[in-house]
């Protein structure tokens, strides 16, 4: 008797995921729906923005922040992609048995940072820097994605040495007995060998920074306009979310969740793609 | 021969740079932390309220919202890890439950936020910190889940059966037997979880908001650590910047301390 | 003792796992003959694994490690070389080309069968397609699996039998014509078949290198072996011709070992 009630509530908690998974995607669907209707596949290629007169109605078209997310992305990947594996191949095959265990918690504690802390010290200490260097004003698309990259590195790094310490040492052991340099196992026997799971592991890193909003808020710049420059200000999709999400209205308001749609989805479809494809436990 | 032991310098040469430059950023940012921090730290932040220029509510404001959202969050992910795996002898629906969540795991938080804005606050027509609660929960619900999973599926095969064995029934055997042996792994696993939430900005931007008074009251605008830091470092006045980063600090302190206690109690019982 | 029938031979020769109160290894003196089949027996944890290892260095893959006597190899001028000596990781690359190693489990690398037996090849610079083409195909004859893979070389490794996978890593060792090939209980995880099969090979390949085979198997050393060293907890108790050992040994402890009153 108490056992069923027991074993139903269990299964009523793991219905509970499916039910928010859906229900978020229900819910942001209904409250898009007017831009929906009124913009359709097209909001997808304006890019301008602008409310109506009187504040209602207006054109809304997602390009430039999608377009932003879509270059921050990008461009962080494009750094934390060869810093990530670096410090995975540092990790698992370079360091000093007595370095690895404090070079590791070090790595995840960066990880465990909340992103707003990123974001402060972008804001006050980074954006400085890139100014001096690059010109612009500091906040833009570089400062932004390298920020962004910052953060994804630690956890990127963490799952792509998991993926690296699955190879058997014994396999690694044949390849320096045939007369192989430490590159070269890596690079022909555990590259190879944990290559999905590696790949796996940096898409899924991407899904993160896809959606990542705290660490660029302050960096992006939320400007509804294409950069030009590297050092430009943009927006994204979260960006745009956290900072004009509050005082949107109406058409606006349904536009916003049109945006926040789009990313859910773009970020489900990719880290399924990572978890389903390439992480795949079997 | 030359030739491939010179890329290989190069190459570990370049990996051991990489770890340096992660850590570089880590002593980096720890370091203007700390600097900042201890800079503007004052014993005054944590008597007074962010109207006097004091951050105790917020401190306050932050806990009591992760707080509930554990409370409701480690029971439910605790329920569907168990059902995942003591129940479904992994059925369809267990795959699908135990991928989706884990895919949940990375949904984009901001998004979590806007969902929230349209189920709490577009329906009660005001913020309020059980908004935030919501969406903490949320948050935190596929990171118990997984653990739970995760620690469950450690606890031996035998154990269940020895109990079996000894006529117990199966929810007992659950509660009095795997659960306790898979203890310190889930205790671990929620404070990770804890510290993971409590330090989340975007759910709260538009659920709870934020609130310079200090309340219990969850129905309000609810005071938080880190929307504060949101707004009071894009003010261009000197003393809010400085609060910012003095909440900065003590959230960073407070996150690291969790998360290193959690890793502390698994590394113990490993040894 | 003519010094030009050995190949290689350990002289004192202790070694200590890093952290360890004493010794795995103490003062080894043990001799491989050219051409000829040495094997290492004793009961678990006599060390013979951790000498096998020594014998290309491959213990320095992980930090801490301590050797302490001589370990020869012969060279070319007819003497012979402290390979403990040896520090650059250059010549431990080239250790390793001279001084092959099989192990217990079939390691194939995640690459095709051709690229395999090639690998090795290719590290110590051969270029040229048709070399290679060739001395893969002669270096899977020399390990009887030509006939078997000749038509799906470009195949994935992985897919093969575990006796195949076996003779592959031995093609992939032999396709570098080492001067030793170490054997660290080649067959322990092969079915009766293939075991047979590695042993046919390993008489075999005494022609063309010399060989030390670590083994838990007595039949196995017995068979196969010219020489045969007992081992026991670190130290080297008995080494003479293997029909010596097996029919009239010197030693009371190895005795006991060979009629099976201990292991």
């Amino acid at each position: 008797m108490i056992g069923n009630m027991f074993k139903r509530f269990s299964l009523f908690s793991a219905i509970s995921i499916l039910l928010i998974l859906a229900g978020i995607f229900v819910t942001l669907y209904i409250y898009a729906s007017d831009s929906i209707h009124q913009f359709g596949w097209h909001f997808l290629t304006n890019s301008i923005w602008e409310v109506g007169e009187d504040d209602e109605g207006g054109v809304f078209g997602g390009l430039i922040p999608i377009t932003g997310s879509i270059l921050t992305t990008a461009i962080a990947m494009i750094i934390a992609v060869p810093i990530a594996m670096g410090i995975a191949v540092f990790l698992t095959e370079v360091a000093f048995p007595w370095l690895i265990k404090p070079v590791s918690i070090a790595i995840e504690l960066l990880a465990a940072i909340p992103s707003i802390i990123y974001g402060m010290w972008g804001l006050f200490y980074f954006a400085p820097i890139i100014q001096k260097t690059f010109g612009g004003t500091g906040i833009g698309l570089l400062t932004a994605s390298i920020v962004l990259a910052i953060m994804i590195i630690p956890f990127m790094s963490a799952i792509t040495k998991d993926a690296m310490n699955v190879v058997p040492d014994v396999l690694k052991e044949s390849a320096y007995a045939m007369g192989a340099t430490k590159f070269e196992v890596i690079k022909d026997v555990i590259m190879p060998y944990s290559k999905r799971a590696i790949i796996g592991s940096v898409i899924l890193a991407l899904g993160r920074a896809i959606g990542e909003t705290m660490a660029v808020a302050f960096l992006l710049g939320s400007i509804m306009r294409f950069p030009h420059k590297i050092t430009d200000p943009t927006t994204s999709i979260p960006v745009l979310l956290a900072n004009n999400f509050s005082e949107a209205q109406d058409l606006e308001l349904s536009s916003m969740f049109y945006l926040a749609l789009i990313l859910f989805a773009l970020s489900f479809a990719v880290i399924s793609l990572a978890k389903f494809y390439f992480l795949r436990k079997d | 021969m030359e030739k491939r032991l010179l890329i290989n310098k190069i190459i570990l040469i370049a990996s051991t740079i990489s770890a340096l430059i992660g850590l570089t950023f880590l002593f980096w940012i720890l370091g203007t932390l700390m600097v900042k921090g201890l800079a503007t730290i004052h014993w005054n932040l944590f008597t007074k309220d962010l109207v006097q220029g004091g951050i105790r509510n917020l401190i306050i404001g932050q806990f009591i919202m992760a707080f509930i959202a554990t409370v409701i969050a480690v029971p439910l992910g605790l329920m569907a890890g168990i059902y995942l795996r003591e129940y479904s002898y992994n059925n369809k629906l267990a795959m699908i439950v135990r991928n989706l969540s884990d895919v949940m795991m990375s949904a984009p938080s901001i998004v979590v936020g806007v969902f929230v804005y349209a189920i709490y606050v577009d329906k009660v027509g005001h913020f309020g910190g059980w908004g935030g609660v919501i969406a903490l929960t949320i948050m935190m619900l596929p990171i118990i889940v997984s653990t739970t999973d995760n620690m469950l599926s450690l606890v031996p095969k035998e154990l269940r059966e020895a109990g079996i064995a000894l006529g117990g029934s199966k929810h007992k055997i659950i509660l009095q037997i795997v659960l306790k042996a898979a203890k310190v792994g889930l205790t671990t696993g929620v404070l990770l979880a804890f510290a993971r939430v409590v330090g989340e900005t975007a759910p709260l931007l538009f659920t709870s908001a934020n609130n310079q008074y200090l309340t219990f009251n969850l129905n309000s605008q609810f005071p938080s650590l880190t929307v504060s830091i949101y707004n009071l470092a894009t003010f261009p006045d000197k003393k809010s910047i400085a609060l910012a980063w003095a909440a900065s600090f003590v959230l960073t302190v407070l996150v690291l301390i969790i998360n290193l206690t959690g890793r502390y109690i698994t590394r113990n019982k490993h040894k | 003792m003519n010094e030009k029938k050995y190949i290689m031979r350990a002289e004192d020769f202790s070694f200590t796992y890093p952290g360890a109160p004493a010794p795995t290894l103490k003062s080894i003196n043990l001799p491989i003959e050219k051409n000829k089949i040495t094997a290492l027996i004793g009961p678990s944890g006599c060390g013979k694994s951790t000498l096998l290892r020594a014998f290309n260095r491959i213990h320095d893959l992980y930090p801490g490690m301590k050797y302490e006597g001589k370990i020869l190899l012969a060279n070319k001028d007819g003497g012979m070389d402290n390979i403990l000596e040896l520090k650059k990781e250059r010549d431990l690359v080239r250790l390793r080309q001279r001084v092959g190693m099989i192990f217990q489990k079939p390691t194939p690398f995640p690459m095709s069968i051709y690229d395999n037996v090639a690998y090795g090849l290719k590290l110590s610079g051969v270029k040229s397609k048709s070399e290679l083409d060739g001395r893969v195909e002669t270096a899977l004859k020399g390990a009887a699996l030509w006939s078997e893979v000749k038509d799906r070389l470009k195949d994935s490794a992985m897919g093969m039998s575990g006796g195949q996978q076996q003779r592959l890593c031995i093609a992939r060792a032999v396709a570098l014509k080492p001067d030793v090939l170490l054997f660290d209980e080649p067959t322990s995880a092969l079915d009766p078949i293939s075991t047979g099969a590695i042993e046919e090979l390993v008489s075999e390949l005494k022609k063309e290198v010399s060989i030390a085979i670590v083994t838990h198997n007595m039949q196995q050393a017995s068979r196969l072996s010219d020489y045969t060293a007992f081992m026991y907890l670190g130290d080297l108790i008995e080494f003479n011709k293997t029909k010596k050992i097996f029919m009239n040994p010197d030693e009371k402890l190895t005795e006991d070992y060979i009629t099976g009153r201990f292991g």
